[in-house]
């Protein structure tokens, strides 16, 4: 899990210069802007943020339930950003969703077989009795058991149901998985199997994830990589263990030391760095560097100039911040 | 330190298996009044079926020998004014309105439910036509429509039908729209379209299916609009002809007699009311059993 | 019955052998099956388990929210500090009123579905102050402006004449934090009152707990499921699993040795950032909780417990509220328990 993946593993998912603009009473909301990343095939990708960070935005352009206002979307090099819903239906059995909510997101009047099997019927990948042998090949391998085949989404627990969920996704085998805060909507126990889950599952299928979550502890535990999200746009993007070890944006110094650690000792021991202020409104986002109104540390050149997204020489961290050092 | 008094183990069952409800039909019929609402409709549903069988008298046919008697063992709720068994002439107007009460809720859904889905679905320009359309008609009351159509299209229980059916698509497009909009945005819904599954797929196999409940709600509230509506077009003339028997024809033609033989517009009157009211009872307690929210506890 | 905790002072809140159960036409529920506990003034209660527990219900025991169809027995005391004693469970509404939002106030998970979205939040705060201290409008409105600023909202002098949907989810937790403790209650009740907010503005709403209980005595009972918030705030802490309670003592002792195996189990599970889990696996609880449809005298967490023998299946285990304890047959030993690795920042 820990083995970064190497790089020159062909990219699943590239995203360039994503912008979503949404029309709004009060201006244009600006969900995302200027959103560039790339998953590599057996990597998994963290996009960490609060909400209204866009966060999900992103996820939602890059399975294209979304359309960009501008930039493209690849997926295994084809471009999606702008093909037709007939064009793009064959192409959407190589990458797929696992949504936040089980509960909203599997049809209340169908069982977990048909559920199951919606995608490999959808894209004629198989019938009969060899459909149902992948189902129950799919409910063992999410850890389910074979009569669960036959129940309805009301009978199951909210677990059980995000596993029905991600058997759904894995059921035509997609080079490139979405996974929306699978595990927010979940107690605490039931989100460790479901992580495990999802970390076995990658392990042993090797595809690509974009991992979208506001749960530091789940991404570092899952993630190759980490991407922060604030309002719109990444600050900084790195390797999981160099972002734990030394953060460098401001932005993501503030999110690690909030997240309480379970730990009483640790816990108030530790020194917090405290926000002030609120998040702005993406609709009228600060000029210069966008965390600027809430950075302890900002100077007046943050507050006039954008910070561009720069790799730091001979790493390949890339942070959005003037003061963060080269080092 | 606990008060509980102690039980058997066996009553831990797990979630799952508790929260199994029990079936639609019988919460329905738990509630008095929906009880009450499907009893009559079956009743009038029966009726309509089986008037030929059930009454010993031709309904159209004068008998001058017995011009308005009242109720009596041989005519139960008496004669008109032509002497005609007024139970045969109820039995048939039954059959008269549900005739057009069914086949105008299909006609409205036929045409409703496809407009309602597009402009829910595509939304944009086909959402502002579809709207347009609905609220033109909508700006008409019901009835002044439906009487307006029956009047161009000329006085028959078929254009009667069609008058009544056409003047109900803007209800129907409407919760049809309305549901549309709520469920396009459901991640299930969004779930579908990612694996794979195109315009057709999510509109019938995802939108329609959950968009029953209250659709069906809308058909049992659309009959009763719709046997009022065959009551006063006949009444008016517009609907059905005499001497073919209809609840609204038998009303309009006790008119005159309202004085010498009430019972020529009472029992007919009734049988108006009676499936006005087991309709909408019927269609409140589906509202109660199809609601899902409602339906989870 | 049940002794004071380390010998303090007279509990503010002392809740006795509770139950809650909810009877409908589809079956009963055992929601809370036999909860005790004592909250000291000043203290931060933690009430830890996961959804569907009884947390929650019975902290509405307390206020006497519950529906109508909910039977409760046991007994939930309040001592005013002043020498008088009242009985909440089963009380009138008149005693109710006297103790609700002014001897025990509540605040919950989403703050924008409490609040009243066509008043200025300078009126709701100022509505309680008239209606329970009997202040005139200016007075209200003063000390309106003064708890704004006592729950951190910045320049609460513009603030008060804002109206809810103005403000962030923070600031109107914050606001509805300063309608809780307009009157100065004894106990402040407060059900998951960070969980729809981001991190960054958990810890703030947190540091404004913490004030409260510093700066105006206020013993709180915090409901959460989230062990984080717990480890950072809590004085003592109680584990809820299925309706009871299994395991009671300092934040310190619980998690640092925990007795329950399903306390074990939930600081297992839980994340910790900046640690990697041993052999990169989660722990996971194996099985499902059970729905409870009586009170079985069994140890429920038994099925799922792999120290589980005949013992536990047949004898309900009582918890110990004097110490450090779990309602357990099999208690872990406290130093043998493996301790996750300690945080690496």
């Amino acid at each position: 899990m820990t083995v970064t993946a190497a790089p020159e593993a062909p990219p699943v998912l590239e995203i360039a210069d994503l912008t979503r603009h949404y029309p709004h009473a009060q201006g244009t909301v600006r969900a995302a802007d200027g959103v560039s990343l790339t998953v590599r095939r057996g990597e998994v990708l963290g996009l960490v943020g609060e909400s209204g960070s866009g966060k999900s935005t992103v996820g939602r352009c890059a399975v294209r339930l979304d359309t960009p206002t501008s930039g493209t979307v690849r997926i295994n090099g084809t471009d999606i950003t702008r093909l037709s819903a007939r064009r793009l239906r064959p192409l959407r059995k190589d990458f797929h969703l696992v949504f936040q909510d089980p509960s909203s997101s599997l049809d209340p009047r169908m069982t977990v077989g048909d559920l199951i099997a919606e995608p490999l019927r959808l894209h004629r990948l198989a019938a009969g009795a060899e459909l149902d042998a992948r189902v129950s090949r799919l409910l063992q391998q999410v850890g389910l058991r074979l009569d669960f085949a036959d129940r309805r989404p009301h009978e199951l627990s909210g677990g059980q149901r995000q596993r029905v969920s991600i058997a759904r996704a894995l059921s035509v085998d997609p080079d490139l998985l979405i996974a929306d805060e699978p595990t927010s909507a979940l107690d605490v126990s039931v989100q460790a199997a479901v992580l495990n889950l999802l970390a076995d599952l990658q392990r042993d299928r090797g595809f690509g994830c974009l991992f979208i979550t506001h749960d530091l502890a789940a991404v570092e535990f899952l993630a190759n990589r980490i991407a922060v999200m604030y309002l719109g746009q990444i600050v900084e993007l790195a390797d999981t263990a160099d972002l734990f070890a030394d953060p460098r944006h401001p932005y993501t110094q503030a999110l690690l030391s909030a997240a309480p650690l379970p730990d009483p000792a640790a816990q108030r021991g530790r020194e917090r760095i405290v926000l002030s202020g609120d998040l702005p409104s993406p609709a009228a986002p600060p000029p210069g560097c966008r965390f600027n109104t809430r950075c302890p540390v900002a100077v007046d050149r943050c507050r006039t100039e954008v910070p561009p997204l720069r790799t730091l020489p001979g790493t390949t961290r890339q942070v959005s911040c003037h003061l963060a050092a080269d080092s | 330190m606990s008060t509980a008094t102690a039980t058997p183990a066996q009553q831990t069952a797990p979630a799952a298996a508790a929260a199994r409800r029990p079936g639609r039909l019988r919460r329905l019929i738990a509630s008095p009044l929906a009880l009450t609402g499907l009893v009559i409709a079956a009743v009038l549903v029966a009726v309509a079926l089986a008037a030929p069988l059930i009454t010993p008298y031709d309904p159209t046919l004068p008998d001058f020998d017995h011009v308005l008697s009242p109720p009596s063992l041989s005519h139960w709720l008496g004669t008109d004014d032509l002497g005609r068994d007024q139970l045969a002439r109820v039995f048939y107007g039954v059959r008269a309105s549900m005739q057009v009460g069914v086949l105008a809720v299909v006609l409205a859904f036929l045409i409703g439910v496809p407009l309602g889905l597009v402009a829910g679905y595509y939304g944009r320009f086909a959402d502002t036509v579809v709207s347009r359309l609905t609220d033109t008609m909508l700006a008409f009351p019901f009835l002044v429509l439906a009487v307006g159509l029956a009047a161009v299209l000329g006085p028959s229980l078929l254009n009667a039908t069609i008058a009544i059916g056409v003047a109900q698509i803007p209800a129907v497009v409407r919760i049809t729209r309305a549901e549309t909009l709520r469920l396009r945005h459901l991640d299930y819904v969004a779930a579908t379209i990612a694996n794979g599954g195109g315009d057709g797929t999510v509109l019938f196999r995802r939108i329609l299916p959950n968009a029953a409940p209250a659709l069906i709600v809308q058909a049992t509230v659309g009959i009763p609009g719709a046997i009022l509506g065959e009551a006063l077009l006949s009444f008016l003339g517009l609907g059905v002809q005499p001497p073919s028997p209809s609840l609204g024809v038998m009303l309009s033609s006790a008119q005159s007699f309202i004085a010498q033989a009430p019972w020529m517009a009472v029992f007919p009157g009734l049988v108006i009311v009676a499936a006005t009211l087991a309709f909408n009872l019927l269609g409140d307690g589906l509202r109660d059993v199809l609601d899902p929210r409602g339906g989870t506890a | 019955m049940t002794p004071t905790p380390s010998g303090g002072p007279e509990p503010v809140l002392t809740v006795d052998g509770l139950t809650v159960s909810f009877r409908s036409r589809y079956g009963s529920v055992q929601a809370v099956d036999g909860i005790s506990y004592e909250l000291a003034p000043g203290e931060v209660l933690a009430v830890v388990g996961e959804s569907g527990c009884g947390k929650s219900v019975t902290s509405m025991a307390v206020l006497g929210l519950l529906p109508p169809t909910a039977h409760t027995t046991g007994s939930i005391r309040f001592a005013d500090g002043r020498g008088g004693t009242r009985e909440l469970l089963g009380a009138d509404e008149r005693t109710l009123g006297s103790v609700r939002g002014k001897e025990i106030a509540m605040i919950f998970q989403e703050p924008m579905t409490s609040l009243n979205p066509v008043l200025t939040v300078g009126r709701q705060i100022a509505e309680v102050l008239r209606r329970h201290q009997g202040l005139n409008r200016a007075q209200a409105r003063a000390r309106a402006v003064e708890l704004l600023g006592l729950v951190g909202i910045p320049a609460p002098d513009r603030r008060v004449d804002e109206y809810p949907h103005q403000l962030s989810g923070g600031m109107r937790q914050r606001v509805m934090i300063a309608i809780a403790v307009a009157c100065d209650p004894r106990v402040l009740i407060a059900d998951e009152p960070t969980t729809a907010l981001d991190v960054t503005v958990q810890a703030g709403i947190l540091d404004v707990l913490r004030n409260l209980r510093e700066q105006l005595g206020t013993a709180i009972v915090l409901i959460t499921h989230d062990l984080g918030v717990v480890a950072d705030i809590a004085d003592r802490v109680l584990v809820m699993y299925a309706g009871r309670a299994v395991e009671q003592g300092t934040v310190q002792e619980v998690f640092a040795e925990p007795r329950h195996p399903y306390t074990r189990g939930l600081l297992d599970a839980v994340l910790r950032p900046g640690t990697r889990p041993e052999g990169g696996r989660l722990r996971e609880i194996p099985g499902v909780v059970p729905r409870l449809t009586d009170s079985p005298d069994v140890c429920t967490f038994a099925p799922r417990c792999d120290r589980a023998d005949e013992r536990c299946t047949a004898l309900r285990p009582a918890l110990d509220t004097a110490a450090h304890a779990a309602a357990c047959w099999h208690p872990l030993a406290g130093a043998a328990a493996p301790a996750p690795s300690e945080a690496t920042r």
